[in-house]
């Protein structure tokens, strides 16, 4: 075993090996050592964040035709920096009649939020924060933190257009913590367990392949959970002029908007490692745990890019057709999924692999056909109400 | 080592790190509030009362059934899990606990407590 082949063990052995020389009892050093390798991954992790910035600003550039930074360093790169120094010498306004506590706390679990998703995101092999048994819950329960310091934020604010986005980010967390709940039981049921790195290990097909649709339910669910377009209800620009974040200012906004790109990175993480495999492709994880790193967060950017794509080509949708599509689409077909998988995993699991593969994929792909089915005969009744017979038959 | 201490860990640096940044920031940014900079903003508009009030959320029978799918979600987990162990009868079982609780949403759905009212 060397540096190259398990490097978070042997720093840990080495570092323990320095502690204990210092005369400090073992379980002492190991909380140290795991504070250590905390801090290093958040540092890494912000740093990252600070990348983020330049992507998002130039990608956005792109989608709308323009360039985007580039003034400061090559490509713009240094720009992301100049905008943390700019709001570092901001003045921290608190407006009047504010909840301090709440207001202040707010941006801090908003970025932590996103920060402790990273102990359950297994890297490599061998580099995993935590090996929790209940990962995937995990993630439902560090996603509802975010949430709720959207909450904190739009009360605590005295603002009535922070407490409108902070009321319309309620309704979305009520409206797709379900679906998403849901697709993240069809890799629990594939895989036979609830830990990351079981997920991954077991995923020799990937499950994208078994579960088309249930990837593409979770993505929809993950933008509706990060608040992005077209589900950006609580920001609204155009009607709450910054939503739940609106009396803020200097580094507390930052660390709102740090936050939020941050978040849309990890669910793309996510994506890849429920549906995409991880960190495996094509055995390259075998060969070192830094080319594993490098497939992850490759594979993590791809369904960031995916992210924004869908955020900056769809337009926002309306709170009540939002909540219509959750409840009288989305829902009823994320349940119909899991019986529909659960069925097939237990009747298919003795078959050869091929037969195992294809009856999966052929019925998801069945599902979804007549879901649009179901979905395009009630609007089209819906029409022929509204406009009646004739009009729908001469338009046709 | 327990693998919670790592999760408290992690909970621990969350904080402490947006929290030196905040902290850096308020020692570097300046400090001059006066009554109008602390004013609530309405776009130029003084607020009229209270943002405290009572307020109609429209989505409140969303949020009852919310709750009930969210719980019913998590007992799925433990099924989700041992599903390949238990063999066909219980994943019967478990479409017959998903199917009452679909009844429950499509009679909500039927008494019109799905719209936006």
């Amino acid at each position: 075993m060397s540096f190259w082949n398990d490097p978070l063990k042997v720093a840990a052995d080495w570092l323990l090996g320095i502690f204990t020389g210092w005369g400090m009892p073992v379980p002492a050093a190991n909380i140290l050592i795991g504070f250590l390798g905390v801090l290093i991954l958040i540092s890494i992790l912000m740093v990252l964040d600070i990348g983020l910035v330049w992507v998002e600003r130039k990608v956005v550039a792109r989608f709308q035709d323009r360039i985007g930074p580039n003034r400061l360093g090559p490509f713009g790169l240094i720009q992301p920096f100049a905008d943390i120094i700019k709001l570092m010498i901001k003045e921290d306004t608190t407006p009047g009649g504010a909840d301090k506590v709440v207001y202040n706390i707010a941006p801090m679990l908003s970025m932590m939020s996103v920060l402790i998703l990273w102990a359950v995101v297994p890297l490599a092999p061998t580099i995993l924060g935590v090996d929790l048994n209940i990962g995937v819950l995990y993630i439902i329960a560090a996603g509802a933190i975010g949430t709720l310091s959207i909450i904190m934020g739009g009360w605590s604010s005295n603002n009535k257009y922070a407490l409108i986005g902070a009321f319309r980010q309620v309704a979305v967390m009520i409206s797709f913590e379900i679906p998403m709940l849901a697709t993240l039981l069809i890799p629990t049921i594939l895989a036979g367990s609830m830990g990351t790195a079981a997920i991954i290990e077991r995923q020799d097909v990937w499950y994208v392949l078994l579960s088309p649709l249930g990837a593409l339910i979770f993505l929809v669910a993950a933008i509706a959970e990060l608040g992005r377009a077209p589900f950006d209800l609580a920001e609204g620009e155009s009607e709450l002029v910054s939503g739940y974040n609106i009396e803020y200012s200097g580094m507390k906004f930052g660390m709102f908007y740090a936050g939020e790109l941050l978040h849309a990175f990890t669910f793309g993480g996510f994506w890849a490692i429920l549906f995409f495999g991880g960190y495996r492709f094509l055995g390259l994880e075998q060969v070192s745990p830094f080319l594993a790193i490098a497939v992850i967060l490759f594979k993590a950017f791809i369904g960031y890019w995916l992210i924004m794509w869908v955020r900056y080509t769809l337009l926002r949708i309306r709170i009540d057709h939002m909540l219509a599509f959750n409840w009288k689409f989305l829902t009823p077909l994320a349940f119909t999924l899991i019986i529909v998988t659960a069925l097939m995993h237990a009747l298919l699991s003795g078959t050869p692999a091929w037969l195992y593969l294809a009856g999966m994929f052929l019925s998801n792909i069945l599902v979804a056909w007549s879901a649009l089915e179901i979905a395009r005969s009630y609007s089209r009744r819906e029409r022929e109400k509204v406009d009646g017979k004739k009009a729908v038959e001469v338009g046709h | 080592m327990n693998p919670w201490v790592f999760v408290g860990l992690f909970f621990l640096v969350g904080l402490i790190i947006p929290l030196g940044a905040i902290g850096v920031a308020w020692i570097l940014g300046p400090k001059k509030p006066n009554p109008i900079k602390q004013t609530t903003y309405e776009c130029g508009i003084e607020t009229v009362g209270d943002s405290w009030v009572q307020f109609k959320a429209q989505y409140y029978i969303f949020a009852l059934v919310f709750l009930i799918f969210d719980v019913e979600t998590v007992f799925l987990f433990p099924w989700a899990v041992k599903l390949g162990a238990l063999g066909l009868f219980a994943v019967i079982e478990g479409i017959i606990f998903i199917l009452i609780l679909v009844a429950g949403l499509v009679y909500t759905w039927r008494k019109g407590m799905l719209e936006w009212a």
